[in-house]
């Protein structure tokens, strides 16, 4: 039991790990949906979007050897796939909702028919950081070796939240989002602006797809996603669409997802596939007690609704 | 702003501006919305625009603002004519309209607010000179309002007051309030207008509102036009008109249903619903609810007066059924009520809740179907029914649509099709036919024209005479005034003072709406 060396220490270290390494994903695509949800409208494409942005940014690193432009190409995917559902949704008697669930299907499916050739072939890895240096412990020292995309991750978030209160960009948005009519009124284009945060918000998730396919797990392949897509969106709800809500409760998530890894890697041989379930419960979980028959949910934008 | 060509000078902000319409006409195809009007409203004034639902008043607001081009006729400002094609023109020259729905974004702060309605809005909001220059703003300003919360926190006089101030933040020195006390009580009603009425003395502003309360008209403007049908029908300083005289030119000759005499409350009346000591979670989840003790008896109509928002939703929502309650009960004719079908059915209880298109009615079936809903299922003999019996739907609504005179191309129309007023004649046809108990009506006559609010009324006063329990929510003071028998206040999910509605003091239920209790 104790060939780690650290015991059963090696858990809550595996966790707050997995929650960094894991979170990642997390943290870009709930920002990016954050993003468009405060304009008033619901993504639910985005998990199409991030199997794009993977495949994408696998097939340019491997194409130029460059990780960051793999990102970057990523990206620039998300953004089109993100244009064509803003684009959609203008339309009249539009559900985005529905449109969401159709251009996830085709970017899930654009991405394995395109993505096929670059299953086999390696890509060099997005860099990290070692902070883990003063200590001795491999465990510690691989905990500690962080992503650079976590940290722009953390930093996006704080600069959201700061961007929707203190920039002319952020307060429009939170206008379209919460009363269209008010928007209209003060000479602004819901339409456009929905579009173009719904493009923005799809690129920030390509790049936690990039994220997965450069880093962790690192490799491309039709399994890369494990529904982050659609989790961010309860994830959103969760963290009643507050930037620094969503790095918190993406940190749970990723915590939660590493529960079931730890178990294992510490000996735990029975049961540790039910702990491998602890981010789909936790969605179930939270969606059930953040919905109430008479309530109404409190910092929800005025707009955003299920039906139209 | 830079591409329309203006022949006058901008205002000044600050400084009123006249405004005249010559001979406005607007036609919308064949109908005639608008009929060669006239009126002149000069610098520092507070003028008032009179008239019934669809007599031409926001027509004629929104051709001089710009959201419609009049088929004829011209406006000028301050004398000189001008052209004004859209509402960004209008700002051009210092025109702004507050409407009478809100405006402002709810999550949004005042401050906030205000910063975005702006023009020019820097890309990065440096807020500690924004408050600097905000509260410099404020500080000649007559309104009192916190800025730093969000606007869905505001009381609603907050909100109204905010509307306008957004207005004067932005420079404009001629604005139209469209019937801007709709949603406030008395006093502050009274505080708003008032301080209006010292700006435009001043010589700060200009007004013209829309109004349909003879009060406010008489107490705060100097002139008033009134239109009819699209025409100007007559106009004058206050003081020069009665108040009999501008009903009649508003009205024109129609024949209004009179209220039948209301006959004492008997002494032994029995209480047909009794709530008690009831206790919910409101929409926010925030606040309760509580309901300590509120009684109705047979043959009497209770007012619940109240700010939109304080708890008459979800009181309403409770005696429906359509939200749990945490304590209490609820009784109906000495039984727990629960407000399943079969005990509304049994008590005899009718209910007519407030946008009854939305909350009453299916709109996209059918007239004949929508009067149905409380029938549909049961044979002539009581027993429940598995077909339906459509030849006998269809002659019922025929005799109900023509007992209740209600305005509708067929019975096999959608009832979504229906003007406001017939909606509300609809689902009373259907509410108050056979047998009622207890008739629960939230806001029956929000949004209707005089001669349907005669008709409701009417019909109300009807019912509570020969015997029903009426529990009438309304956000009409004068509503209430005239039909309860009995007044309860309800301030922030409480009922919080009671009075009988004869010798009521308006102040005091105005102070206990308020809060101040």
């Amino acid at each position: 039991m104790d060939e780690s060396g650290i015991g059963f220490w090696g858990v809550p270290l595996a966790i707050f790990a997995g929650a960094i390494r894991v979170s990642t994903p997390f943290i870009f695509v709930s920002l990016g949906e954050t993003i468009t949800e405060r304009s008033g409208r619901i993504n639910l494409g985005l998990e199409g979007t991030l199997v794009f942005g993977a495949m994408s940014a696998y097939a340019v690193t491997v194409l130029t050897s460059s990780p960051w432009l793999g990102v970057l190409a990523a990206m620039a995917t998300g953004a089109v796939f993100g244009l064509v559902h803003g684009w959609i949704c203008k339309f009249p008697k539009v559900n985005d909702i529905a449109i969401g669930i159709a251009m996830m299907q085709f970017g899930l499916g654009l991405a394995f028919f395109l993505g096929k050739p670059f299953i086999q072939p390696a890509a060099p890895k997005l860099p990290s950081i070692l902070l883990g240096g003063w200590s001795g412990i491999p465990q510690v020292q691989a905990a500690l070796n962080i992503n650079v995309l976590f940290f722009i991750g953390a930093s996006l978030a704080v600069f959201l939240f700061w961007a929707f209160k203190n920039t002319r960009i952020g307060l429009t948005l939170r206008v379209v989002g919460d009363s269209t009519d008010a928007a209209r009124a003060m000479g602004l284009s819901p339409d456009t602006v929905r579009l173009l945060a719904t493009a923005v918000g799809s690129s920030l998730a390509a790049v936690g797809g990039a994220y997965l396919s450069l880093y962790y797990p690192g490799s491309w392949n039709e399994g890369i996603s494990s529904g982050q897509g659609l989790m961010a969106v309860a994830l959103v709800i969760f963290a009643r669409w507050n930037p620094i809500g969503c790095f918190l409760a993406a940190l749970l998530f990723g915590g939660a997802g590493a529960l079931g890894p730890a178990l294992q890697s510490v000996g735990v041989t029975q049961g540790y596939y039910l702990f491998y379930a602890a981010p789909y419960v936790l969605t179930l979980i939270i969606l059930i007690i953040t919905s109430s028959p008479t309530r109404s949910l409190a910092g929800a934008p005025g707009v955003l609704s299920l039906t139209k | 702003m830079s591409n329309i060509v203006r022949d006058t000078p901008l205002p000044q902000t600050g400084k009123a501006i006249g405004v005249e319409t010559l001979g406005m006409t607007m036609r919308f195809g064949s109908f005639t919305a608008l009929d060669n009007v006239s009126i002149s409203v000069p610098a520092c004034s507070f003028h008032a625009l009179l008239g019934e639902n669809g007599a031409g008043k926001s027509t004629l607001v929104k051709c001089i603002m710009g959201f419609y081009h009049a088929t004829s006729g011209s406006l000028s400002v301050d004398g000189r004519e001008v052209a004004i094609a859209s509402p960004k023109d209008a700002a051009t020259y210092g025109l702004g309209m507050v409407y009478q729905h809100f405006t402002l974004v709810p999550s949004l702060t005042g401050a906030e607010n205000l910063v975005i309605s702006r023009p020019e809005v820097p890309a990065v909001i440096n807020w500690a000179k924004e408050r600097k220059d905000l509260a410099a703003f404020m500080e000649r300003m007559p309104f009192n309002i916190p800025l730093d919360r969000p606007v869905s926190e505001l009381a609603a006089g907050e909100k109204q007051k905010l509307e306008i101030v957004k207005q004067l933040y932005l420079g404009r020195s001629f604005l139209v309030l469209d019937e801007p006390t709709s949603v406030l009580t008395p006093a502050e009603a009274d505080e708003m207008l008032g301080l209006v009425r010292g700006m435009t003395e001043r010589g700060e502003l200009t007004v013209l509102m829309i109004s349909h309360k003879f009060h406010e008209v008489t107490k705060f403007t100097d002139a008033v036009s009134i239109l009819r049908r699209g025409r100007l029908v007559g106009t004058g300083k206050i003081g020069e008109l009665s108040t009999t005289d501008m009903a009649a030119m508003m009205i024109g000759d129609v024949r209004l249903a009179e209220l039948d005499s209301r006959l004492p409350v008997p002494e032994a009346a029995r209480p047909v619903l009794t709530v008690e000591k009831v206790k919910a979670p409101d929409r926010s989840g925030l606040k309760t609810i509580e309901i300590e003790d509120l009684t109705v008896r047979s043959g009497e109509i209770v007012g619940i007066a109240g700010i939109s928002g304080n708890g008459q939703k979800e009181l309403t929502e409770i005696l429906a059924g359509q939200r749990p309650t945490d304590t209490g009960r609820v009784v109906v004719n000495g039984e727990t009520y629960g407000a399943t079908r079969s005990e509304t059915r049994k008590n005899n209880v009718r209910f007519i809740p407030e946008e009854p298109l939305q909350n009453a009615c299916a709109p996209k079936m059918t007239v004949s179907e929508n009067l149905a809903f409380r029938t549909f299922d049961l044979k002539p003999n009581g027993k429940d029914a598995i077909w339906l019996s459509r030849g006998a739907m269809k002659k019922r609504a025929a005799a109900l649509i023509s007992d209740f005179k209600v305005k509708t191309a067929s019975s096999s129309s959608p009832i979504a099709a229906l003007s406001g007023g017939n909606v509300q004649r609809a689902v009373l046809a259907r509410e108050l036919t056979g047998d009622v108990d207890l008739l629960i009506v939230s806001n029956p006559c929000f949004g209707l024209d005089f001669s349907a609010v005669a008709e409701v009324r009417a019909r109300i006063m009807k019912a509570r005479n020969s015997g029903t329990a009426v529990l009438l929510l309304s956000e009409d003071l004068d509503e209430l005034l005239e039909m309860s028998d009995r007044i309860m206040v309800i301030s922030e999910g409480k009922l919080v003072y009671e009075t009988s509605a004869l010798g009521a003091d308006v102040g005091v239920i105005g102070a206990h709406m308020a809060g101040h209790h």
